[in-house]
């Protein structure tokens, strides 16, 4: 009954090949735009923005962005700590060599930063495959973690090794450090989420995406028909590299403004993104908002209802959350191998033909 | 089951009634992941001394204490969150116990005027009060605890170490670095060689940097770490026949578990401490009584008496008094955390004080003042006895190596101010 097509006529090319063919789809996905930009903002407070919506967000960006590589081009890559790590310091450096720019440039250059970084060590991709590219990307993460602890230049010889994000400010309005208003640093994140998912769509149904996928599907045969695996299998990784560094640089500067590069960017960073992706859905981008929303928001609900609610110790929440996101993790990869997002692509099959099944 | 909604349901109603508002202090503990082991007796002794303070005196100054509970597993954006949804309950004061969380509060507790009490962590330069006016790490800091350890090591080499090499095996964070420029300074001062051997968290794996010293044989090791870290060290040491008379550990590397698991081969371990250990002080008997033997023990109640229960208890006991003083100064019982924060700076422990309170010589005496944060730095020592399976304070608190750690302090909050373009907050 919701997502029918039928009545729902399209008159030209660009009608017929748009994100959301389905009229019912396309207005509720103005509805959330409209929501996120015009109502979250004013309703906002500090909670919400740092402890939910702020990792919800950076979190959907980097899960884009290792969807990309993962579902999309078929690259296993357990380096994402690591690539964050990368936006995070190259964002602090450029946050405390130029001042006066606006946080918008630093950020975007910070991902640019990272793309060149994931494209080097994208490199071993066009000879290794699957486990062992695995491995590689893994030698990525501790030798990056390693480089940060290591070189004084990076952290700006401090003596504790930490970054600090210092007080900057987009057309005026403080978006970094402890006196940024909450609504302030939430818009700033939903509109870098919001252009890369965009970006990410448009790319992904493309002719980039499509050599993606046909690499992912099978090189070999992919390569017949004329796509190009250096090609295809690099840009794939620096698009990848720069969305996960915008998040690396958003999730330091905004998000905690203090990072250790080892606690915040170590290997359990890379599991949990990759995570979010497979809980989510592979190849797909809504299945990474399903999964970064899933994986941070559990363990906060479990939380408010175990101690908030129910009151039990919080050390025996701490302990249940494990065993509980622990277990959904089995039971979904079990019940739905293909994520929340297959699970929402059943959903929509079922409303399509409710309430007559026949 | 049916026994628990009730009490839960009761609880609701009473908390629902019209009370008058706690005082709230929040404690993020850490009774889960890698550091474990230290986070949880220390959130026990914080957790009993108030539930001590509301069974016997009916709260502070009249109004009962409230402590709201939150679990970061040492984990910083937990530790957000976890400050993030205390905040807004009328926090007096935050104390994380890590160094990673204490980074993150220091900017924002400046933002909402909450004071920051970190005993023997967090940011060193913290002390000087004229830059850092919300944050407060008396009575010592790392610093101290690096000054400490060599005047110790001088004391017991005739005041002289010229030629001796010392390694330090630090936990490879924030944490672990902060002593690094203080020992620099002090090698070159005292004319000894210091190694430094970083240790990746968690700290399960130690084989070369104790490969290492067994090939380079220091005269003395440095133990800078934390949760797991320890156990396994002590662990190593002990393998490589390394002696345990010469392994001296910061006050985060002495507690029971770190030792116990070694057995024997532990016996003889140093580590210097900022308070006194044992439970052979009135308040036990008090807790007992009131908490313990009332059922109200927080955790499983088994810590009583261990290091760092002590350590939580006597983070809790400065707290309670920093209100106390807050209460007088103000002439009011229900503070603010601004008061809370007057409060800790004016607040005066002196041994009467102690005492009165049940804790003789339970920590130095000591005067916190809008310039110092950090209190005087009085450092003793503790050593392991594997036989009785108890630490006792060996030297007493004793002066560090202000000289030093003076310049260094001012310059690290010097450029910290400068940053952050922060002027002078004290009159």
């Amino acid at each position: 009954m919701f997502y029918r097509e039928a009545g729902d006529f399209k008159v030209s090319y660009e009608e017929d090949s748009q994100t959301f063919p389905i009229k019912f789809d396309r207005y509720r996905y103005y509805m959330v735009l409209a929501f996120a930009f015009l109502v979250i903002p004013f309703t906002i407070n500090d909670y919400w923005a740092n402890a939910i919506l702020l990792p919800f967000l950076i979190y959907s960006i980097a899960a884009i962005g290792l969807n990309i590589l993962v579902g999309y081009c078929g690259q296993v890559s357990l380096g994402t700590g690591g690539f964050m790590a990368v936006g995070a310091y190259a964002c602090y450096k450029l946050m405390t060599a130029f001042p006066e720019v606006s946080m918008f440039v630093h950020v975007l250059l910070a991902g640019g930063v990272t793309g060149l970084v994931c494209v080097l060590f994208g490199l071993p991709s066009l000879r290794i495959k699957g486990f062992y590219l695995a491995v590689a990307t893994l030698a990525a993460q501790f030798f990056l973690v390693w480089l940060f602890n290591r070189v004084p230049w990076f952290y700006n010889y401090s003596a504790s090794g930490q970054i600090n994000a210092p007080e900057r400010d987009v057309f005026g309005i403080v978006i970094t450090g402890p006196n940024a208003p909450a609504w302030a640093t939430y818009l700033f994140c939903l509109i870098f989420l919001t252009l890369c998912a965009l970006v990410a769509r448009n790319l992904t149904r493309g002719t980039v995406g499509r050599s993606w996928m046909a690499i992912r599907d099978m090189d070999i045969a992919a390569e017949i028909i004329g796509v190009n695996p250096l090609k295809a299998k690099l840009t794939a990784f620096a698009v990848s590299g720069f969305f996960i560094g915008v998040s690396g640089a958003l999730f330091f500067a905004i998000y905690l403004g203090a990072v250790e590069v080892g606690e915040a960017f170590g290997i359990t960073k890379s599991f949990l993104v990759l995570f979010m992706v497979i809980i989510g859905g592979l190849g797909s981008i809504f299945g990474s908002f399903a999964g970064a929303a899933f994986l941070v928001l559990l363990p906060v609900v479990l939380k408010v209802v175990g101690v908030d609610v129910l009151g039990w110790p919080p050390d025996i929440v701490a302990h249940f959350q494990l065993v509980i996101v622990g277990g959904l993790i089995v039971v979904f990869l079990i019940v739905e191998p293909h994520g929340l997002a297959q699970l929402w692509r059943v959903t929509k099959e079922k409303l399509r033909l409710w309430p007559f099944p026949h | 089951m049916k026994l628990k909604l009730t009490t839960l349901a009761l609880g609701a109603v009473m908390a629902a009634g019209p009370v008058m508002a706690d005082l709230v202090f929040p404690s993020l503990s850490y009774r889960t992941g890698p550091y474990a082991a230290g986070g949880i007796p220390f959130a026990d002794g914080y957790a009993d001394y108030f539930t001590l303070v509301n069974e016997r005196d009916g709260g502070v100054g009249g109004v009962m204490t409230k402590l709201i509970e939150c679990e970061t597993g040492y984990n910083t954006e937990k530790g957000v969150e976890c400050y993030e949804s205390t905040k807004g309950e009328g926090a007096l004061v935050y104390q994380p116990l890590s160094t990673g969380i204490t980074y993150q509060l220091i900017p924002k507790t400046a933002a909402d005027g909450i004071p920051l009490h970190t005993m023997g962590y967090g940011r060193t330069s913290a002390a000087n009060g004229k830059v850092f006016g919300n944050v407060f790490n008396y009575p010592a800091n790392y610093w101290d605890g690096a000054s400490g350890i060599i005047n110790y090591l001088l004391d017991e080499n005739g005041g002289d170490l010229k030629g001796k090499k010392i390694a330090l095996v630090f936990h490879n964070s924030a944490y672990g670095k902060e002593p690094i420029r203080t020992l620099e300074e002090l090698s070159v001062k005292h004319g000894f060689e210091l190694t430094t051997l970083p240790v990746d968290h968690p700290g399960q794996e130690q084989k070369s940097q104790w490969l290492q010293i067994r090939r380079e044989r220091p005269d003395f090791v440095m133990m800078w770490g934390w949760g797991v870290m320890n156990q396994v060290a002590i662990q190593e040491a002990a393998n490589i026949r390394f002696p345990m008379e010469n392994f001296i550990g910061v006050w985060w590397s002495g507690a029971e578990h770190d030792v116990l698991s070694a057995g024997a081969a532990a016996d003889g371990c140093r580590a210097v401490t900022f308070h006194n250990v044992g439970r052979d002080f009135p308040v036990f008997d008090d807790i007992q009584k009131y908490v313990v033997d009332a059922g109200k023990a927080a955790g499983a109640g088994d810590q009583v008496g261990n290091v760092l229960y002590n350590r939580g208890l006597y983070a809790a006991m400065l707290a309670v008094e920093a209100a106390k003083t807050a209460q007088e100064i103000h002439g009011t019982a229900d503070i603010t955390p601004a008061m809370m924060r007057d409060g800790m700076e004016a607040l005066e422990m002196p041994e009467a004080r102690m005492s009165a309170l049940g804790m003789p010589y339970f920590g130095p005496s000591f005067n916190v003042s809008c310039e110092n944060h950090g209190g005087p730095g009085l450092v003793g020592v503790t050593q392991w006895n594997a036989e009785s399976k108890t630490w006792s304070l060996i030297a007493d608190f004793q002066k560090t190596d202000t000289d030093v750690i003076k310049p260094l302090i001012d310059a690290d909050s010097a450029s910290y101010a400068a940053e952050n373009n922060i002027e002078s907050q004290c009159k």
